[in-house]
């Protein structure tokens, strides 16, 4: 009973950590780069989400109460459109520019950029006037059937924000897979990841491509932070960071530059650790040592499989 | 033209470095005016070193206006004739590598004299030393961790653990086992799980608690541990449910706690989370949402809006209209400032400067009595309140309200 509670938690930790660890896979099998600051784009999508509910339900906010079901589309659209935003930006501004520096200068724009807009929202987010200050953790609004009593089915308790984690994350997968197989654009962005030089040559516009990767990964992480949000019920600045980290860790266990590998990396990860914390006794189990065990399945499938659980194959070419 | 760049360079290179010491001195400078001033009125300065920002800002920010508010008060009375008294705070931001930083700084600062903080026991343990080397009085008002004071040893041979160490507060050695018979003995729960997060604080008001709830015949059905970096817990909170227990007793601070009760409950273990004075905040009800009714706290001392002592105390602190409330431990800072400006009524009277007064400030400390805001304010030898006074408090209607006030024997 318990381990299938703990294999729950793990599947919900995972397709968390999946839909942000697509975001790192889907840039690096284009242009080799490491988006550091991808973490950051899935805690600007869980404020988008948290302004825009400030913005158009602030009465059902100010009064504690549940936002309707029909504010779910909004928040969404609210999380993508502030995630991609910011995602544009940096790859216009930071990422264009160094397209054809060392690998060393994008790598620390990154970094750059993570630390700068995780400051911008802690010191800017509360002097919007009508916004509170993001210096702490500020509560996420609870939504309609999506928020509220968890379901126990036989004895497991399963909650709401688990179901919308893990829809989201096959909705999510279908429509990827659909997109990068079956539409032009997405096969345009397979040219480029296995020959950029050629596919310019055969027309394809590869600035263009390179822009709809990051949309692509900035669309995933905001719909990772409103999940998160509707998980832990509140959000801070800061929460991008661990979870940037594991969704990195995750893509690389399943082979970076593979969207499959990055789905299957981050539910491996997160069972790993929710299992670790369950049935690991003594001084080495419980929370403490989760991340411990998490990084040590990370090399031992490094070590046995250097290419990642699935290998680097479906857009990719490292 | 290269001439001319050159001389541009240089010129912007000079100037930017006259802006720079400009910064650096001119704190310096201030002082060195009014101290030098001799007849009208030398400096001293009080210290506070708190979370300014980060997590638990809101509580930092209210001991240093608390602080403020003393130091106001004292100057307006002219407490200390020939001197004036100045504040000097430092954001720990609750990590205890800045918190050491902040403190070197202070203890070079010669006007400062005595210091008010720090929030968290994990901190103090860093700043101590550095303040001790330099002989300046460090008074908490809310470090609960019994080491600071008695040493490591505290619960088979107490030592004093710096002579310059002085705190308003109680400790997690009378705060855990003052929880732990309230839950066994007044709420009548026999079973309860235990989580901490690891720190020196958590872990010592756990352990503390334990002890007592277990001597008293109660069991501890499950022990766990959360990482503070993280934001999800239901993996430790399915670990929990299988064990029953009717209540879990939380060591920690609000910005992880309050999360906690909040999936705790989601996932289907309805049970009250009780924890110290580290989640006694508005904040946590905030984090906790509506499922946090019931959910219970011990605080150090009486609530601080019943105490007719504190009535002076929280009408002057509305009238100063700062920007945050006193929080938790705006009381227990303000006692801890006026504990310090008592000592320095005799220390300074004779002093020629602020930092020759330093050891003379820590040995007036001992003798340091008065009716403060909180209660009596006296130390013992190891440089803990004499008061033992604890209130339990509990969630209800979004807010906390006091259930219990007792002295712990």
């Amino acid at each position: 009973m318990e381990l299938a509670q703990q294999l729950v938690n793990g599947l919900t930790l995972g397709s968390l950590y999946a839909l942000i660890a697509v975001g790192y896979t889907v840039v690096y099998g284009i242009i080799q780069l490491i988006n550091f600051a991808h973490g950051e784009i899935f805690m600007v999508g869980a404020f988008g989400a948290l302004s825009t509910a400030l913005l158009f339900f602030r009465s059902y906010v100010d009064e504690g109460q549940v936002l309707p079901f029909w504010a779910l589309p909004v928040l969404i659209l609210g999380a993508v459109a502030a995630s991609v935003a910011i995602a544009v930006l940096m790859e216009r501004i930071a990422y264009r520019p160094l397209r054809n520096a060392p690998r060393l200068a994008p790598l620390i724009t990154a970094i750059g950029i993570s630390v700068f807009l995780q400051e911008a929202v802690r010191l800017l987010y509360g002097k919007i006037p009508g916004f509170p200050d993001a210096k702490q953790k500020v509560p996420f609004p609870k939504i309609a059937v999506v928020s509220g009593d968890a379901w126990t089915p036989f004895g497991l308790t399963i909650q709401r924000s688990t179901i919308f984690t893990v829809g989201a994350l096959v909705i999510c997968a279908a429509g990827l897979f659909y997109f990068v197989s079956r539409t032009k654009t997405g096969r345009a962005m397979q040219a480029v990841s296995q020959d950029p030089d050629t596919a310019r040559l055969m027309g394809i516009n590869v600035d263009r491509i390179i822009v709809v990767a990051f949309v692509i990964g900035a669309t995933l992480a905001a719909i990772a932070g409103i999940a998160q949000g509707l998980q832990v019920t509140n959000v801070n600045f800061k929460m991008g960071f661990l979870a940037g980290l594991k969704a990195f860790t995750a893509a690389v266990l399943g082979g970076i530059g593979n969207v499959w590998g990055a789905v299957l990396g981050g539910l491996t990860l997160g069972i790993v650790e929710a299992l670790a914390i369950g049935f690991i006794p003594g001084t080495f189990g419980g929370s403490s040592w989760k991340d411990v065990w998490a990084f040590a399945i990370l090399i031992l499938v490094l070590v046995f499989r250097p290419q990642g659980l699935l290998g680097a194959k479906v857009v990719d070419r490292a | 033209m290269p001439q001319r760049s050159v001389v541009a360079v240089g010129a912007s290179l000079l100037v930017a470095s006259l802006a720079l010491t400009g910064c650096g001195t001119r704190g310096g400078d201030d002082g060195g005016d009014t101290g030098g001033g001799s007849g009208d009125s030398k400096v001293a300065k009080i210290g506070v070193i708190a979370p300014l920002s980060g997590d638990l800002a809101a509580l930092g920010k209210g001991i240093e206006h608390s602080v403020d508010l003393a130091i106001k008060q004292a100057n307006e009375s002219n407490a200390i004739p020939g001197w004036k008294l100045e504040l000097a705070a430092e954001d720990d931001q609750a990590t205890p590598d800045v918190g050491k930083n902040a403190a070197t700084k202070l203890a070079s600062d010669k006007e400062v004299v005595g210091v008010v903080g720090t929030l968290n026991s994990s901190v103090a343990q860093s700043v101590q030393p550095v303040l001790a080397a330099a002989n300046i009085t460090q008074v908490s008002p809310a470090n609960t961790n019994p080491s600071l004071t008695q040493g490591a040893d505290f619960a088979t041979a107490p030592k004093r653990a710096y002579p310059t160490y002085f705190r308003t507060c109680t400790t997690d050695s009378i705060q855990g086992p003052f929880a732990a018979r309230y839950l066994f003995e007044k709420a009548g729960i026999k079973e309860v799980a235990t989580v901490h997060d690891k720190k020196t604080y958590g872990q010592g008001l756990v352990d503390a608690f334990t002890k007592e709830y277990t001597k008293l015949g109660g069991k501890v059905v499950s022990a766990q541990t959360i990482n503070p970096d993280d934001d999800k817990y239901d993996a430790v909170i399915s670990k929990i449910k299988p064990s029953n227990p009717k209540a879990v007793y939380y060591g920690g601070e609000f910005p992880q706690a309050g999360p906690f009760s909040q999936q705790m409950k989601a996932a289907g273990l309805n049970v009250p989370l009780m924890g110290g004075d580290g989640i006694f905040s508005g904040e946590y009800v905030k984090l906790a949402g509506s499922t946090a009714t019931g959910d219970l706290a011990t605080s150090v001392g009486a609530p601080t809006d019943q105490l007719e002592s504190a009535k002076s105390f929280v009408s002057a602190y509305d009238a100063a209209k700062y920007s945050e409330p006193y929080e938790a431990y705006g009381a227990y800072a303000y006692d801890a400032a006026n504990a310090i400006i008592n000592a320095l009524k005799t220390s300074l009277k004779d002093a020629d400067s602020a930092e020759a007064a330093r050891q003379a400030t820590v040995q007036a400390m001992s003798s340091v009595s008065f009716d403060g805001v909180t209660g009596k304010v006296a130390f013992d030898e190891y440089g803990d309140t004499t008061s033992r006074v604890l209130t339990v408090y509990q969630v209800k209607d979004g807010a906390w309200a006091p259930v219990n006030t007792e002295e712990f024997k």
